[in-house]
C-alpha cells in the first residue's frame, strides 16, 4: 500500500485514504460541441499510459476530499511529487 | 540413551513430558520440542511421501525451509490443517498428527509404483501424452492425475477459529532474531525510536539456539530487549511480504502451539509501516545433488546440529558427512562432542584447511577427501553409503544410519527481493547477495553475505561413475525434480530459468525453492554452459512461507465482511416480518407478507392498497446531496441534462445525469429550496458515485463556481406516503404547510414541521398516485413512521416494499436506472428526450450524444411490451426476436428489462429495450423461451393513468 | 518435429530421455521477414502459428523481449469461458472456445483444457436479472449457459456456502459447462513448437525499440535490441506494453495498464471441481490439476508497470473467498504474483488494423485475455494475412471509440439501483 502526500493536508497518508482519478491535465474543452469526433474521442478516451513518469490525479477521498495532481513513476510506483489542482504541470 | 534423545543438552525441558500421536502411534516428547525433533528422538526417520513418485522421505532441514516432512494436524471439529512442516510444529500434549500423500500407509504406499515407472514420468511428461483418444482426457486421464496430485487432504468443515488484524508503526523493524538481528535490535533499542523485532521461531536466537556457547549472551540480550519500553518483540511471527513504501505484512501464530485452544484469535495479521527495515533473515544450507540424496536419514548438516544442540536429539547413531563446504565439518565436530558416533567425513574437495583435518583426527573421524557419495542404501532409512574417488575409482561402502549434506549456503534474500532491491552474484559464495536497495532497508548478518561459514566449493552435481541417466539425484525434493529433469528441460530448448522452473516445477513446491533454486540454477548453468548470473533468477514473491487464508481475511467475516447499511426504520420492518433484499450495501424491505402470503400475494395486496387507499414506504436509502452556493443552479445546469436556472424555489424537477460518454448514469427528483440551495436525490446505489463525479467537475473543471456539495443521505429518513388517502393521513400531523392541491401542487417542496419535527416535505410520486415524501432527521424516522401508521390506521394504511414500488412505477412507465438502463442507454434511447434542455449549449455528456453511432438509426429504445396472453409474466432478461423461426444463432433485437404482474390492470406488463422500438408500436415480437415462444406487442411504457389524473388531485 | 505420444515417451525413456530435440530452436533475427509479431505470449505465438498454418506465410518472426509466455500468458488464472452478453463478444469468445476444443491434438501438445464448468454466482435481485439476460442471450446465440438454483449450485460445487444468512447469500448461479481451465504455459510452448516446425522464428530476449515507417507512412520494419529487421506487416500483441509500442509508431491509444494480482494455495487433494466466480463479492477460484486453489485477485487502482500489487488487495480477495467457501479459511496461501493488464474504455479488446498501413494490433484484453488465446491468434493472423478484419473481430476496431459503438460488457452488467 503506497504512501501518498496530500498537498492540501501536507501529510503523507496510506493509499486507503485516496482514490485514483486517472491521467492529469486533461482539461474538459470549453465548448465540446465545437470539437470534431476525433478531438472528442481524444479527450474522452486517449490516455498516455507511459512506462515511467506519469501525471495523474488523486482524490484524498477519506481525508480532505480534494483532488490533486501527482507525478509518479509507473515502473517503480514511486511518487516524484504531488501538487494542488490548478498548479502548472510539473 | 533412550531412542535417539541425547543424555543431556538442548533447550528442551526434560521435566515436562508431552504425549502425542503420529499416524495412530503414541509417542512422548519434551516441552520445547518440535514435532520433528520429538519424532526423531523416538527413532522415526520416515515422515512423508513425495509429490510425484511417492518416494519415502525424512527430514531435510530443521526449520521453515523443510520440503519433505509435511504433516496434517487435527485438533477437533473444523480444526484440521494439512501441509504443516513437522519442523515448525511446536509440540504440545495431545498433538494428533498424521502423514500425507500415501495409501494405505506411510511405510507401504501403493503410489510408489510411480517411482518404479519414474523413467516414463520425466519433467513435462503430461505435455506429451494423454491426448488420445481425445475424450479420455476429461473422463480418465485428468481425474486420475488430480487424484494423484495434491499433498494433504483439504479441510472439509468450517473453521471455528477467528483471526485478528492490526496496524503498527515503528522507526526500525528488524526481521530475524539471530545474533545479527538481536544486535541490530539492541542498537536500535538504545535510541528513542519505536522498534519491532520479529522472528518466526518460538524463541529468539536463530542460529544461536544451536550454539550453547552463545546462550549466556542470548539470555542477557533477550532480557535487555524485554526491558526496553520502546521495543516490541514478536515471536512465532513470520514477516511474509515486503510491500511498497516499507509496508510489511506479518502473521503471528497465537494458539497452534497450545494444548488447549483458548478463547481468542488463532493468528494475527500485523500490517507494519516502518521507517527503516533491517533484514537479518540468515541463510539456508544447500543440499548436495547425488543419487539417493532423498533417502530418509539424509539431511542438511546444519539441521543435524540444530536437532542435537537445540533439541538434544541425535539424527543417527553413526553419522556420515558429505561436504563441499567447511561449515559441515564444524557441525560434525559439534555432533561428535555430544557423543554421537561419526562414521566418516567425505568431502568432494581435494584439500581442506589443515586445521579441519587436525580436528577430525583429534576426534578420530575418518576423512575421505576428493571423494563423493555416489549412492545410498536403504529405502525407508539410510543403511550405508557408497563413495568413490572423484574420477570414479575407489568405490567403497561405508555403513552409517544418517548422512549429512553440507553444500554451502543460500542467503535468504526473499524480502529484500520483494522490496525490489537488486541482487548481485558472488562466485566465492556461490550465491546471490543484496546489492542496491529500493527502499530504506539494509541487510545484516548472514543474509547480507557478512557471516563467515568458512570456505566451500560450489558444485552442481557430485561426480559419479554411474550412468547419470539412471541416477535419482534430487534438486527439488518435494516436487521430485531431479538433476536429469533440469538437463532434459535444457535439452528441449528451455533456456530461461523461468522456463526451466515452469517445465520441471523446480522451486514451485510449498517451500518455494528455499533449498532447490540455487542447485537448479547451477545445474542449468552447467548444462547451458553459461555463467549463473546470465541465466537470471526466478522472482521471489510473497509470502515467504505459506500463510493462512483466515489470517489474511482477518475480521472481515460474516456480518463484518462488509457492513450492511440499515435505515432508521429498518428495525420496524424487521419486527413486522419484512422480507429483505440487498441493494448495493443497503438492505431494504422487499415486501411485508401476512400470514399465508407468498411474495406475489403480498405484493398484489400492497399494490392494491396504494392504488385504493394509502401505502407507506421507507425511501431513506435514496442518495441525497445538498448543493449550496450562489452558483448552485449554474452547476446543476452543467451537470444534468435538464435546465435548472428557471426552476423556482419551492419546486422540484426530475434530473437526468449522463456520464461524459453520453450514457445515463443516474437520475432523481431534486428540489430547489432557495435561490442558492438544492436538495438533490440520487439512486440508492449511485449516491457515492454521483457525489464523487460532481466533486470532480466542481473542483477540477469549474473551480470558479461558488458551490458546496454535502452528502446528506444519512441525515434524513425519508417516508413515502402514496395513495388517494395520503393527504388525509398527513393533514392532522403537519404544521405550517398548506397541503391543499392549489397551495402544494405535484412536484413542489415545502418546509415546516410534522409532529413537531422539522421536515422537508416533497409532493412527489413514484407510483402515479397522490404522494408525499417526508424528509426528517434520521433519528426521528421510526418514531414518525409509527405515528403515521397510527394515523393511517383508519385508512388501513399499508406498508409496502421495493417489489410493490417496482410494480407501481412500472405501471406508470417510470424507469429504474441500472435495471431499465444498463450503461449503454442514452436519454433518447430511454424515451427521455423531454428531460434534455434543448437550449443549453453544453452539459456533461452532451457532445457524446452527437457521435455518429449515437445518432445513427437502429439503436435500442425503451418501450412497453404487452404479452398476447395477459397471464404470462415474461422473465426479466428474456431476449426478443422478430422472427421466432430463424435458426440459432438468432438475431436478437432486444431484451425485457422489467416485467411484473399488474394488479391494477389485471394483466402482465413489461418494459424492454428493442431495436428501433419507438417505431414498432403495435408490432408483435417474439420471446423464445425453453419449450415455448411468447408473443408480445410493443406499446407505450405508460400502462396506467396515462393522462396523470390520479396525480393532480 | 518429434511427434509427442505415449509411444514416443516410452521409446525415449528407454534411451534415458537423451533423444528429445529442442521443442523450438532459439532463433537469431534475420534481416527481413514477411510478417513480425511483437510479443511472444499465447496470442502472438498463436498468430504466428496460424499465419504459417492457414495462410502459408512462414517467413514470420515472433519477437519477445523476455521469455515466451512470460507475460500475462504465464500469470493468469487460466479460466476459459464464452458466456458473454453481446453478440459481438459471444461470437469472439466462442470462436476461441471452439478452437480450445481440439487444440491439444492440433498442436500435438497437451494444453490440458478441462471443461469442468464455470459457475457465476448471483447474490442479489440485480444479479439474477443480469445473469438471466446473459443466459437467454447465450441460448439464442448457441452458447451454453444455464441457470442453477442455490441447491443445484451447491451440488455442482460442494464447498459453496449457500446459507441464506450469509452476508451475500447465493440466490442462484449461471453455469457454462463448456467453460473451464487449461494449463497456461503449455499453450505458449505448444504454439511455439508447432509454429517453429512450420518455419517461424521464435526470437527471445529481443525487445522492440522502434517501429520504422516509409515515406508513405506504411511500416517498413522494426528496430530491436538485436538489430534492425525489415518487414511490411507487424502485428503487435503485447498486452500491457501496447501503449509504449504504439507510441513508437506515433499512435496514441485508448489504453491504461493496471497491476492485477493472483494467488495460489498449497496443493491439496481434489475438493473443488469447477470454476466459481462472484462479481458481487469479487472472488473467483478453481483448483489446478496439481491441487492448488487458484484465486484471482483484483487490480490496484492506479496505472503501473511494476508487476507488484498491494497487500490489501490480497486481504480483500481472501476475505471474499472465505466468505463464499468458509471451509477454506485454514488453507494457506503459497504464492502471490502480479501481471499488467491493458484496459480499454469499454473493457473489450481492440483487434484489427491501425491507422498505420501494415501495423496491426491485438490488445485491451484486460483481465480476460487467456480464454481468448487461440481465437485472438487466429483472428490476428487472418487480419494480417488479408489486410482486413474477419467478421468476428471487425466490431473490435479502434473506430468505435470515435463513433460511440462501444461493446461494454461491464456497463451492461450495470450497477445496483
Amino acid at each position: 500500500m503506497i504512501l501518498i502526500h496530500c498537498p492540501y493536508c501536507d501529510e503523507k497518508r496510506a493509499e486507503l485514504e485516496f482514490a485514483y482519478a486517472g491521467q492529469a491535465h486533461i482539461a474538459r474543452p470549453a465548448d465540446p460541441s465545437a470539437l470534431s469526433d476525433e478531438e472528442w474521442e481524444h479527450y474522452l478516451f486517449i490516455r498516455a499510459n507511459p512506462r515511467g513518469r506519469h501525471h495523474e490525479r488523486w482524490r484524498h477521498i477519506h481525508g480532505c476530499g480534494r483532488f490533486f495532481n501527482a507525478v509518479r513513476d509507473t515502473v517503480t510506483d514511486k511518487f516524484e511529487t504531488t501538487y494542488k489542482a490548478g498548479e502548472p504541470r510539473k | 540413551m533412550t531412542g535417539y534423545r541425547l543424555p543431556m543438552g538442548g533447550r528442551v525441558n526434560r521435566q515436562t513430558q508431552l504425549a502425542f500421536r503420529f499416524d495412530g502411534a503414541t509417542y512422548a516428547g519434551f516441552e520445547g520440542d518440535t514435532l520433528a525433533s520429538a519424532l526423531l528422538a523416538n527413532g522415526v526417520q520416515l515422515f512423508g511421501r513425495s509429490f510425484k513418485y511417492h518416494r519415502p522421505r525424512g527430514l531435510l532441514g530443521a526449520g521453515s525451509e523443510e520440503p519433505n516432512a509435511l504433516i496434517s494436524v487435527t485438533r477437533g471439529p473444523g480444526r484440521f490443517t494439512p501441509n504443516l512442516r513437522a519442523t515448525s510444529i511446536d509440540l504440545y500434549d495431545g498433538l494428533e498428527a498424521s502423514s500425507q500423500n500415501r495409501w494405505p500407509s506411510l511405510k507401504f504406499d501403493l503410489g510408489a509404483i510411480n517411482d518404479r515407472l519414474g523413467m516414463f514420468f520425466p519433467a513435462g511428461f503430461y505435455n506429451k501424452t494423454f491426448m488420445w483418444p481425445r475424450s479420455f482426457w476429461e473422463k480418465l486421464y485428468e481425474p486420475a492425475i488430480r487424484r494423484m496430485a495434491g499433498l494433504g487432504h483439504p479441510p472439509t468443515e468450517e473453521d471455528p477459529d477467528h483471526y485478528a488484524a492490526t496496524y503498527a508503526h515503528c522507526d526500525v523493524l528488524i526481521i530475524g532474531a539471530g545474533p545479527a538481528g538481536i544486535d541490530a535490535a539492541l542498537e536500535a533499542a538504545s535510541g528513542n525510536g519505536r522498534v519491532i523485532l520479529i522472528d518466526e521461531q518460538d524463541e529468539l536466537g536463530g542460529g544461536a539456539l544451536s550454539d550453547p556457547a552463545l546462550w549466556p549472551w542470548l539470555d542477557r540480550s533477550v532480557k535487555a530487549l524485554a526491558a526496553s519500553p520502546n521495543v516490541t518483540v514478536l515471536t512465532r511471527t513470520t514477516a511474509f511480504g515486503y510491500f511498497h513504501d516499507n509496508f510489511i505484512g506479518a502473521v503471528e501464530r497465537l494458539t497452534d502451539h497450545l494444548a488447549d485452544v483458548p478463547h481468542g484469535p488463532r493468528e494475527k495479521l500485523w500490517r507494519i509501516r516502518a521507517g527503516e527495515v533491517i533484514l537479518a533473515q540468515g541463510a539456508i544450507e544447500r543440499p548436495l545433488v547425488f543419487d539417493g540424496n532423498d533417502t530418509p536419514g539424509v539431511m542438511l548438516a546444519s539441521a543435524a546440529r540444530v536437532f542435537a544442540l537445540r533439541f538434544g536429539v541425535a539424527v543417527g547413531r553413526s553419522i556420515a558427512l558429505m561436504a563441499s563446504h567447511d561449515s559441515g565439518w564444524h557441525d560434525i565436530f559439534a555432533l561428535a562432542k555430544t557423543g554421537v558416533g561419526i562414521a566418516a567425513i567425505v568431502d568432494v574437495r581435494d584439500a581442506v584447511s589443515p586445521d579441519l583435518l587436525a580436528q577430525a583426527e583429534a576426534l578420530g573421524i575418518p576423512v575421505h577427501l576428493g571423494h563423493s557419495v555416489i549412492g545410498v542404501r536403504g529405502r525407508l532409512g539410510v543403511k550405508a553409503i557408497s563413495i568413490a574417488r572423484n574420477g570414479g575409482t575407489g568405490v567403497a561402502d561405508l555403513a552409517c544410519d544418517a548422512l549429512l549434506m553440507a553444500g554451502g549456503w543460500t542467503l535468504t534474500v526473499h524480502l529484500w527481493s520483494h522490496s525490489k532491491g537488486t541482487l548481485a552474484w558472488r562466485d566465492d559464495l556461490g550465491a546471490y547477495v543484496p546489492d542496491q536497495p529500493n527502499e530504506n532497508v539494509r541487510c545484516v548478518g548472514a543474509c547480507a553475505g557478512a557471516w563467515s561459514f568458512g570456505d566451500g566449493a560450489v558444485i552442481d552435481i557430485l561426480p559419479t561413475p554411474k550412468d547419470p541417466t539412471r541416477a535419482k539425484a534430487f534438486v527439488d525434493f518435494q516436487n521430485d525434480v531431479t538433476a536429469k529433469d533440469i538437463k532434459l528441460a535444457v535439452r528441449e530448448g528451455f533456456r530461461s530459468i523461468e522456463h526451466i522452473k515452469r517445465y520441471t516445477t523446480n522451486g514451485m513446491a510449498t517451500d518455494q525453492g528455499k533449498t532447490s533454486n540455487l542447485n537448479g540454477l547451477q545445474i542449468a548453468s552447467t548444462a547451458l554452459n553459461r555463467p549463473v548470473a546470465d541465466i537470471g533468477l526466478t522472482t521471489f514473491r510473497p509470502p515467504y512461507t505459506p500463510q493462512t487464508f483466515g489470517a489474511l481475511a482477518g475480521h472481515a467475516k460474516g456480518p463484518l465482511f462488509q457492513p450492511t447499511r440499515k435505515t432508521n426504520i429498518d428495525s420496524w420492518a424487521e419486527e413486522n416480518g419484512a422480507v429483505f433484499e440487498l441493494v448495493a450495501q443497503w438492505r431494504r424491505a422487499r415486501y411485508f407478507p401476512k400470514a399465508g402470503e407468498d411474495m406475489h400475494a403480498a405484493v398484489n395486496r400492497e399494490c392494491r392498497m396504494v392504488r385504493s387507499s394509502v401505502g407507506i414506504f421507507d425511501a431513506s436509502t435514496l442518495g441525497k446531496i445538498e448543493v449550496v452556493g450562489p452558483d448552485a443552479a449554474e452547476f446543476l445546469n452543467r451537470m444534468y441534462t435538464n435546465p435548472w436556472k428557471a426552476l423556482e424555489p419551492g419546486r422540484c424537477r426530475y434530473g437526468l445525469l449522463l456520464k461524459e460518454d453520453g450514457f445515463i448514469t443516474d437520475d432523481g427528483v431534486s428540489a430547489r429550496l432557495a435561490a442558492d440551495r438544492f436538495h438533490l436525490t440520487t439512486t440508492t446505489g449511485g449516491a457515492a458515485r454521483v457525489l464523487n463525479m460532481m466533486e470532480d467537475y466542481l473542483q477540477t473543471e469549474w473551480p470558479d463556481l461558488n458551490v458546496w456539495l454535502t452528502s446528506t443521505t444519512e441525515q434524513y429518513a425519508v417516508i413515502a406516503l402514496q395513495g388517494p388517502n395520503a393527504r388525509k393521513v398527513l393533514e392532522p400531523l403537519v404544521e405550517g404547510i398548506d397541503l391543499s392541491a392549489e397551495a402544494f401542487p405535484h412536484m413542489a417542496v415545502r418546509e415546516g414541521t410534522i409532529c413537531g419535527i422539522p421536515t422537508r416535505l416533497f409532493r412527489v410520486s413514484f407510483t402515479g398516485e397522490l404522494g408525499f415524501e417526508i424528509n426528517v432527521p434520521s433519528a426521528y424516522g421510526r418514531a414518525l413512521w409509527e405515528r403515521i401508521m397510527a394515523e393511517g390506521a383508519r385508512f388501513d394504511i399499508t406498508p409496502y416494499g421495493t417489489e410493490a414500488m417496482h410494480v407501481l412505477r412500472a405501471e406508470k412507465g417510470f424507469i429504474i436506472v441500472g435495471q431499465d438502463t444498463d450503461g449503454t442507454v442514452t436519454p433518447q434511447d430511454a424515451g427521455l428526450d423531454w428531460a434534455i434542455g434543448k437550449k443549453k449549449p453544453d452539459f456533461v455528456g452532451k457532445r457524446s450524444l452527437a457521435r455518429p453511432d449515437i445518432v445513427a438509426p437502429g439503436r435500442k429504445h425503451l418501450v412497453g411490451l404487452l404479452t398476447e396472453d395477459p397471464n404470462v409474466v415474461l422473465e426479466e432478461g428474456a431476449q426478443i426476436v422478430a422472427d421466432p423461426n430463424q435458426p440459432v444463432p438468432m438475431t436478437m433485437i432486444g431484451h425485457v428489462t422489467s416485467s411484473y404482474w399488474s394488479e391494477a390492470l389485471g394483466r402482465s406488463i413489461a418494459m424492454a429495450l428493442v431495436v428501433d422500438g419507438q417505431n414498432r408500436m403495435g408490432q408483435s415480437l417474439f420471446i423464445p423461451m425453453p419449450g415455448q415462444t411468447h408473443v408480445a406487442k410493443v406499446s407505450s411504457m405508460v400502462f396506467y393513468d396515462a393522462e396523470g389524473a390520479r396525480l393532480n388531485v | 518435429m518429434t511427434r509427442f505420444s505415449a509411444m514416443s515417451l516410452f521409446a525415449k525413456a528407454l534411451g534415458g530421455h537423451q533423444g528429445w530435440p529442442e521443442q523450438w530452436p532459439d532463433a537469431a533475427p534475420k534481416p527481413a521477414y514477411d510478417a513480425i509479431i511483437v510479443g511472444g505470449g499465447g496470442h502472438g505465438l498463436g498468430a504466428a502459428y496460424y499465419l504459417a498454418k492457414k495462410y502459408g506465410i512462414t517467413k514470420v518472426a515472433v519477437l519477445e523481449k523476455g521469455w515466451i509466455g512470460g507475460g500475462n500468458t504465464g500469470r493468469n488464472t487460466t479460466i476459459i469461458r464464452s458466456n458473454y452478453l453481446y453478440d459481438e463478444s459471444a461470437h469472439l469468445y466462442d470462436h476461441a472456445v471452439k478452437l480450445w476444443d481440439g487444440l491439444s491434438q492440433e498442436l500435438n501438445y497437451n494444453t490440458m483444457y478441462s471443461k469442468r464448468g464455470v459457475m457465476m454466482l448471483a447474490h442479489n435481485v440485480h444479479d439474477i436479472q443480469s445473469f438471466k439476460r446473459h443466459i437467454h442471450a447465450n441460448r439464442l446465440n448457441g452458447v451454453d449457459n444455464e441457470w442453477l438454483t442455490p441447491e443445484e449450485a451447491k451440488a455442482y460445487c460442494p464447498p459453496l456456502n449457500i446459507s441464506p444468512d450469509a452476508r451475500y447469500p447465493v440466490l442462484g448461479a449461471a453455469l457454462q459447462r463448456r467453460g473451464g481451465t487449461a494449463r497456461h504455459d503449455t499453450v505458449a510452448w505448444g504454439y511455439a513448437r508447432a509454429a517453429a516446425a512450420l518455419g517461424v522464428d521464435i526470437i527471445q530476449n529481443c525487445a522492440v525499440t522502434g517501429i520504422n515507417r516509409g515515406p508513405d507512412g506504411a511500416v517498413t520494419g522494426v528496430e530491436t535490441t538485436r538489430g534492425s529487421i525489415a518487414c511490411k506487416r507487424i502485428g503487435v500483441s503485447a498486452a500491457g506494453n501496447t501503449s509504449v509500442l504504439m507510441q513508437m509508431a506515433g499512435l496514441d491509444f485508448p489504453l491504461e495498464s493496471y497491476p492485477l494480482q493472483a494467488l495460489v494455495s498449497e496443493p491439496v487433494k481434489p475438493i473443488f471441481p469447477c470454476v466459481v466466480m462472484s462479481n458481487t463479492v469479487h472472488a473467483y477460484m478453481s483448483q489446478s490439476d496439481k491441487g492448488e486453489l487458484v484465486i484471482g485477485a483484483g487490480t490496484d487502482q492506479y496505472v503501473s508497470y511494476s508487476q507488484r500489487g498491494a497487500l490489501h488487495i490480497v486481504e480483500h480477495t481472501l476475505a471474499a473467498i472465505c466468505e463464499i467457501f468458509p471451509i477454506f479459511r485454514r488453507m494457506r496461501m503459497l504464492r502471490t504474483w502480479g501481471g499488467i493488464v491493458d484496459v480499454t474504455p469499454d473493457r473489450s479488446p481492440i483487434l484489427g488494423k491501425t491507422p498505420v498501413q501494415g501495423l496491426y494490433v491485438n490488445c485491451g484484453w484486460g483481465t480476460g485475455g487467456f480464454k481468448a488465446t487461440p481465437g485472438a491468434g487466429d483472428l490476428l493472423a487472418y487480419t494480417m494475412a488479408k489486410d482486413e478484419p474477419h467478421r468476428i473481430n471487425a466490431p473490435f476496431n479502434l473506430d468505435r471509440f470515435r463513433n460511440g459503438r462501444l461493446i461494454d460488457e461491464a456497463a451492461a452488467a450495470a450497477v445496483a439501483h
